[in-house]
């Protein structure tokens, strides 16, 4: 089967001349359909910059990465955008759109889908009401708590039913139980959907929930038998 | 149910939200609208006004001294001009009119104050003013006038006395003259109001005016006659102290005058223009804030699969809601004041169809040039900055 991320000799630069630094060396890394993987390691170690590359967020320098079998080295910022609209996209901060109430937040992502009214109107209230927010439908942001907006981020998330989802330390704002919540929400919708997570985070409480865990220092990935070990 | 997805209104729900800022937008544009118009008001009042009285000429060519510039700024020029006139072919009747600010005082207060009389020949019918033409005879009569509808409190409530049956008999450059009915001129902002009287009783109030040297002749022409012939044969004929134009000519000549010999026609389109930039200012500096606070999730749009052009017209559409919002209590605040600077000072403030789409216009050019201007903002979010 054909991993749906596939990442290849990934290298990855900041800054120009003198200054540039390199963040990403040599990653090698496939992930296959349907898998959940924690991708963790210290701060600085480039854990996030490789997740912006997945995302499309910025563009491949060298090396490959492609995602749902599209190669993302040399795309235009036209197919970057429309790749990302497959990917839904969980962040540290909730970033809802502060003027749109619960459920319009979860219905901008339907924005940029071809879908009938009714049925948006169906999913909308079926992804938030699985993730326990059917009460909270017209709040808007401001009038609801750091966990519960996280939520609405994740159905916002969910509701266009991406193949992949990406999500950097979704729990950081949160405490022990909802973090944990948000994370077993989001996995349980997303083996549902059938799709694969990509979690970043530090936070030791959730790594349990995963099927792989990739660490990561220094810009390196750091090979899989030396993880047994760090989770242990 | 096959019925595609309503767009939410991202726009109108990101204005809404912030109550107080939109009232700020609104009121400002509403500020600049309502400023455009007064200027607008005022340079289309005082042209309008201007040309009153050029356009009741009854005759297609007017013939004026070389040197007349305005009317308040006069020449005279000898009436045997205008009789040499009438021999050209094509003309049918020639009429003298004389002009000047004469004192009037005030019969209430006593107050003297300058008014600007026309002298015309009673016989003939000069002035195509509705007040004019059926009280035209009753000039005959040994110090007699007519008086002006429009005119300015200062001059006292002749008008209204003059309705209500009574008599009236004031100093006109110190002879008692009897005012025998009212006609319609607005006041200018040159000349506050009007008397009409006829040549010879003109002559006896303006004692200082000589018979025969008039300030302008009016032409008037016989019916399917050429005017451009007749102009030509009139200046090829006509020694060069008196000029002839066409009537519509002579109007276009008095608003050039106000236009670009006085300072009135300048200082009204810079209070456009100002007004514009305020405008311009106040919705840029409403949709910056509004575009730099919702920078992170302008980003986190991106993001998730918004093309930039999503966003550009959100920000476009917020600028134009705001224009047509502003626009409508703008214009309503805009024809109250036209009413009460009517009211107030006579001038004819009025609102044409025109301008109203004019302003429309400029309000939206206004608001999506700010737009573009904050729109530069939006490069600044990053889909990559968010996590």
């Amino acid at each position: 089967m054909q991993p749906i991320i596939s990442v290849r000799h990934l290298n990855h630069y900041y800054g120009q001349g003198s200054l540039k630094k390199q963040i990403l060396f040599d990653i090698n890394l496939d992930i296959n359909r349907g898998e959940i993987i924690i991708l963790t390691g210290p701060s600085g170690s480039g854990k996030t910059t490789l997740l912006t590359l997945m995302g499309g967020l910025r563009s491949i320098q060298e090396g490959n990465l492609s995602i749902l079998e599209q190669e993302l080295l040399h795309a235009t910022k036209e197919q970057m955008t429309l790749a990302r609209r497959s990917i839904g996209f969980i962040f540290q901060a909730h970033n809802l759109l502060n003027f749109l109430t619960a459920y319009q937040n979860v219905e901008m992502a339907l924005e940029i889908q071809d879908i009938t009214a009714a049925e948006a109107d169906t999913r909308i209230r079926a992804v938030l009401g699985a993730v326990g927010l059917e009460h909270r439908m017209d709040y808007y942001p401001s009038g609801l708590s750091g966990g519960q907006k996280q939520r609405v981020a994740i159905a916002r998330a969910l509701v266009s039913q991406p193949k992949i989802i990406l999500a950097d330390e979704p729990t950081a704002a949160l405490d022990k139980k909802s973090g944990r919540d948000v994370v077993e929400i989001m996995e349980n919708l997303a083996r549902e959907q059938g799709c694969t997570i990509l979690l970043v985070t530090h936070d030791n409480r959730i790594l349990d929930l995963a099927d792989r865990i990739i660490y990561m220092e220094d810009g390196y990935l750091v090979n899989s038998s030396n993880i047994a070990t760090l989770v242990q | 149910m096959t019925q595609k997805k309503k767009p939410l209104f991202l726009s109108w729900l990101q204005l809404r939200k912030e109550r107080a800022r939109l009232l700020v937008a609104i009121a400002g544009i509403s500020f600049a609208d309502v400023l455009m118009f007064l200027q607008m008001g005022f340079r289309g009042a005082l042209f309008s006004s201007a040309v009153e009285f050029h356009h009741s000429l009854n005759g297609e060519i007017v013939m004026l001294s070389s040197r007349s510039r305005s009317l308040i700024s006069l020449d005279r020029f000898t009436e045997r001009r205008l009789y040499q006139a009438a021999g050209i072919t094509g003309v049918a009747s020639v009429s003298p009119i004389y002009l000047n600010a004469i004192q009037w005082r005030n019969p209430e207060n006593k107050e003297i104050w300058d008014i600007y009389a026309i002298g015309i020949n009673p016989e003939h019918q000069v002035l195509n003013i509705p007040g004019v033409e059926a009280n035209r005879e009753q000039l005959r009569q040994p110090d007699t006038a007519l008086f002006n509808l429009g005119s300015r409190q200062e001059f006292g409530a002749i008008a209204q006395q003059f309705q209500a049956g009574e008599t009236i008999i004031t100093e006109i450059n110190e002879r008692q003259v009897q005012i025998q009915g009212l006609f319609k001129l607005s006041p200018t902002f040159g000349i506050n109001a009007y008397l009409v009287t006829s040549d010879i009783n003109f002559l006896r109030m303006a004692d200082f005016r000589q018979g025969g040297l008039i300030d302008v002749g009016v032409v008037k022409l016989q019916p399917g006659a050429d005017v451009q012939a007749v102009l030509t044969e009139m200046r090829s004929r006509l020694p060069d102290d008196v000029k002839v134009m066409t009537r519509d000519d002579y109007a276009k000549a008095e608003v050039a005058f106000w236009n670009a010999s006085t300072p009135v026609g300048y200082t009204f389109d810079l209070g456009v223009v100002i007004a514009f930039i305020v405008g311009g200012v106040i919705v840029y500096q409403i949709l910056y804030s509004d575009v730099t606070d919702h920078l992170p999730e302008y980003a986190t749009l991106k993001a998730m699969g918004f093309r930039d052009r999503y966003l550009l017209m959100v920000v476009f559409q917020e600028a134009l809601i705001l224009a047509i919002l502003g626009f409508i209590p703008g214009t309503a605040i805009a024809l109250g004041i036209y009413r009460i600077t009517n009211f107030a000072t006579m001038l004819p403030m009025a609102m044409d169809l025109g301008r109203i789409v004019f302003v429309l216009i400029l309000t939206a050019i206004m608001s999506s040039f700010s737009a573009a201007m904050a729109m530069r903002k939006l490069q600044a979010a990053d889909p990559a900055d968010i996590f």
